[in-house]
């Protein structure tokens, strides 16, 4: 059977996109198909992108300039051909409730074993408010409801990104999947599912997380360059819950001593 | 707090750092009171480890007073005699509780950096470079020990500090290195390398039941406390060759197990050896295996060789055939050293094994940069050195 997170994506009714990607086609001068909060990340993305390229001097750098001027021209314009290419269009609202359309955001599935029953991981995981204590790129998670919750997520910057979601699939000590609304910052989705390792061997956790990026995919791009990683983030979360659940905490050695590093 | 530093190859440096804190409720800060250099921390002096920082604080056999420990800390207090196994272990993932300690699932913070290298990442251990966990080590007044009730374990006070201080490293690492020698009563076992942990394995072969060991090394002192220890030695340059000579020393047919208490520095002037060393420094390979091959090919048929000795990286030239062919059992790995803690501490008590007997050089821990140099280059005869910290030059003045 497929993820929930997977599942969700293909409710929305595809028809919508065709119509904005026809409409962008059709006009003369380059249409806006860049959402705003994209624009200002490729704008200032491609500025530093730029700087750094030339300040490089080498053909390298040469190249890397090059494509922070792309993405200047993508943001001040707000169009991309890129998109255009491949029917995307994130400037133009959302389409019949879907969280993460269809093949257009990243998505990433991990897991891991842990040493502990299914009931005691899921009910610490279906606290929301406990992610935060593993999930390092997560601010906070406040609950607001049964199946609601507010949540507030680290942007590069030293911005933030924030998103209310509903809990859209639950299942006691088996599967949790939640999904963003309406209005969110960044549009995600989400599962866990619990299931019993062989053997008496503790618990298996698989996680899918499926987001479209701010910036997109180009400004995904970016983020990998400067070492986000969502496929290692996503490990890392996992690792970290499986140490709070197994030994009561993350393993860490911050705020330990060293020599000054002369 | 004073430490020794690690600041590149060939430069350890004594600092002044802040002293430790607890990071962690299960956390203990130990106040060092003896703490060893390792053969494996000249890896990190010679610069074979990768991932070391400047500024780590180096060491991973300590013991102590307990000083502080944190809210969740249930078997230890304040006050308390411990022993501080090199390996971190949180005591409650698949692999701590089938007693594999040194494979810890939770205790290695830079997991990732190992998992690059080797698939899946080993426990974290003390100062022994940030694939490892990145933990400063126990050259220094004071230590951080994580998972204070999994590691440390409380020793006697009738026995002296250096009875009991490689229970945190070299004595659990030669007896589990002997243990997967797998012998048999009346086996012949061939140790190369006569060093800290050669020179236990020697006695922890015998205990397990051994007939006879053959010690393989080239400095004469060693070879000396080898012949006390109880083993016949044999002269890693004798010109009729190690594997000959291992040969006619066991009626042609080869010592039932080897074990390689060497590890990735390897000396020797064979063809393999030189051709080692031109790769390792043209960094094509890290690990120079001459020990390893030797006992591949020197161990008898369907016998067993064992590796306690440190291997980081990648090597080359194995006698992957001749280990196939003779169907041998090779087994290795850092030790699970809470695993040996109790047993080896009753075998100390019980007046079976003085470990002691291999130290050399005490020494102040401000002295250690020379110790260092002179363990490298084995100079003064220097075999095993015991840091004291907070001594005076008067009190650690004995060889």
């Amino acid at each position: 059977m497929s993820s929930p997170a997977t599942s969700i994506t293909n409710v929305g009714t595809r028809s919508d996109d065709k119509t904005d990607a026809t409409r962008n086609k059709s006009s003369r001068k380059p249409s806006v198909n860049v959402g705003s909060t994209e624009r200002t990340i490729s704008t200032v993305g491609g500025a530093a992108l730029a700087l750094y390229g030339l300040s490089r001097g080498s053909l390298a750098g040469i190249a890397i300039a090059a494509i922070g001027g792309g993405l200047i021209y993508r943001g001040t314009t707000g169009h991309c051909n890129v998109y255009e290419a491949i029917n995307v269009d994130t400037a133009h609202g959302k389409h019949g409730g879907v969280s993460v359309p269809g093949n257009s955001g990243i998505k990433v599935e991990k897991s891991i074993t842990i040493n502990k029953p299914a009931s005691e991981l899921y009910k610490y995981w279906r606290n929301f408010e406990n992610l935060p204590r593993f999930m390092d790129h997560l601010e906070s998670v406040t609950v607001s409801g049964e199946k609601n919750s507010h949540w507030v997520a680290k942007a590069p910057a030293g911005t933030t990104v924030e998103w209310d979601a509903e809990i859209i699939n639950e299942k006691e000590n088996e599967l949790i999947a939640w999904r963003s609304l309406e209005g969110a910052d960044v549009d995600n989705a989400g599962s866990v599912r619990f299931e019993e390792a062989t053997g008496g061997r503790g618990t298996v956790v698989k996680v899918s997380i499926e987001y479209n990026p701010p910036g997109g995919i180009v400004g995904a791009t970016i983020a990998k360059l400067f070492g986000e990683e969502p496929n290692q983030q996503v490990q890392e979360d996992l690792r970290r819950f499986k140490q709070v659940m197994e030994t009561g905490a993350r393993s860490t050695t911050e705020g330990q001593s060293a020599g000054a590093g002369r | 707090m004073k430490a020794i530093c690690w600041y590149g190859k060939d430069d350890v440096r004594v600092d002044t750092v802040p002293d430790p804190k607890i990071l962690n409720q299960s956390d203990a800060v130990i106040k060092i009171t003896s703490t060893a250099i390792c053969g494996s921390d000249l890896h990190l002096l010679n610069g074979y480890i990768p991932t070391m920082q400047k500024g780590d604080i180096l060491g991973h056999e300590f013991m102590g007073i307990v000083e502080e420990t944190g809210s969740e800390v249930k078997n230890l207090k304040r006050g308390d005699r411990v022993v501080v196994p090199f390996t971190i272990s949180c005591g409650n993932c698949f692999f701590c509780q089938k007693e594999m300690f040194s494979l810890c699932d939770n205790s290695n913070p830079n997991a990732w950096m190992a998992e690059k290298l080797y698939g899946y990442s080993p426990s974290g251990l003390f100062g022994f470079s940030h694939m490892m966990g990145g933990y400063a080590g126990g050259q220094a007044e004071y230590a951080r020990v994580p998972f204070a009730d999994v590691g440390p374990i409380k020793v006697p006070d009738e026995l002296e500090d250096e009875q009991v201080l490689f229970l945190s490293d070299i004595f659990p690492t030669a007896y589990m290195a002997a243990e997967n020698c797998r012998i048999e009563p009346g086996d012949t076992v061939a140790i190369w390398g006569a060093g800290p942990v050669g020179l236990l394995a020697i006695k922890s072969a015998f205990m397990l039941g051994a007939g006879r060991v053959i010690s393989i090394d080239s400095v004469e002192e060693r070879m000396a406390l080898a012949r006390q220890a109880g083993a016949e030695t044999l002269d890693f340059n004798d010109e009729e060759g190690v594997l000959e000579l291992l040969k006619q020393k066991t009626g042609g047919r080869g010592p039932d197990s080897c074990l390689d208490a060497v590890g990735l520095e390897a000396h020797g002037t064979s063809m393999g050896a030189i051709y080692d060393r031109i790769k390792a420094t043209a960094f094509l390979a890290t690990d120079r295996p001459n020990a390893l091959r030797q006992a591949i090919v020197g161990c008898r048929k369907g016998g067993t060789v064992s590796v306690p000795g440190v291997y980081g990286g990648l090597l080359d030239k194995m006698p992957i055939g001749a280990a196939f062919n003779k169907a041998l059992t090779i087994k290795m790995g850092q030790t699970h050293v809470q695993h040996y803690l109790k047993p080896l501490l009753a075998r100390i008590k019980g007046g079976e094994i003085d470990p002691s007997f291999i130290i050399t050089h005490r020494m102040r821990l401000e002295d250690a940069p020379e110790g260092y140099a002179s363990f490298k280059h084995k100079q003064d005869n220097c075999i095993k050195i015991v840091l004291k910290p907070g001594q005076s030059a008067a009190t650690t003045n004995g060889h």
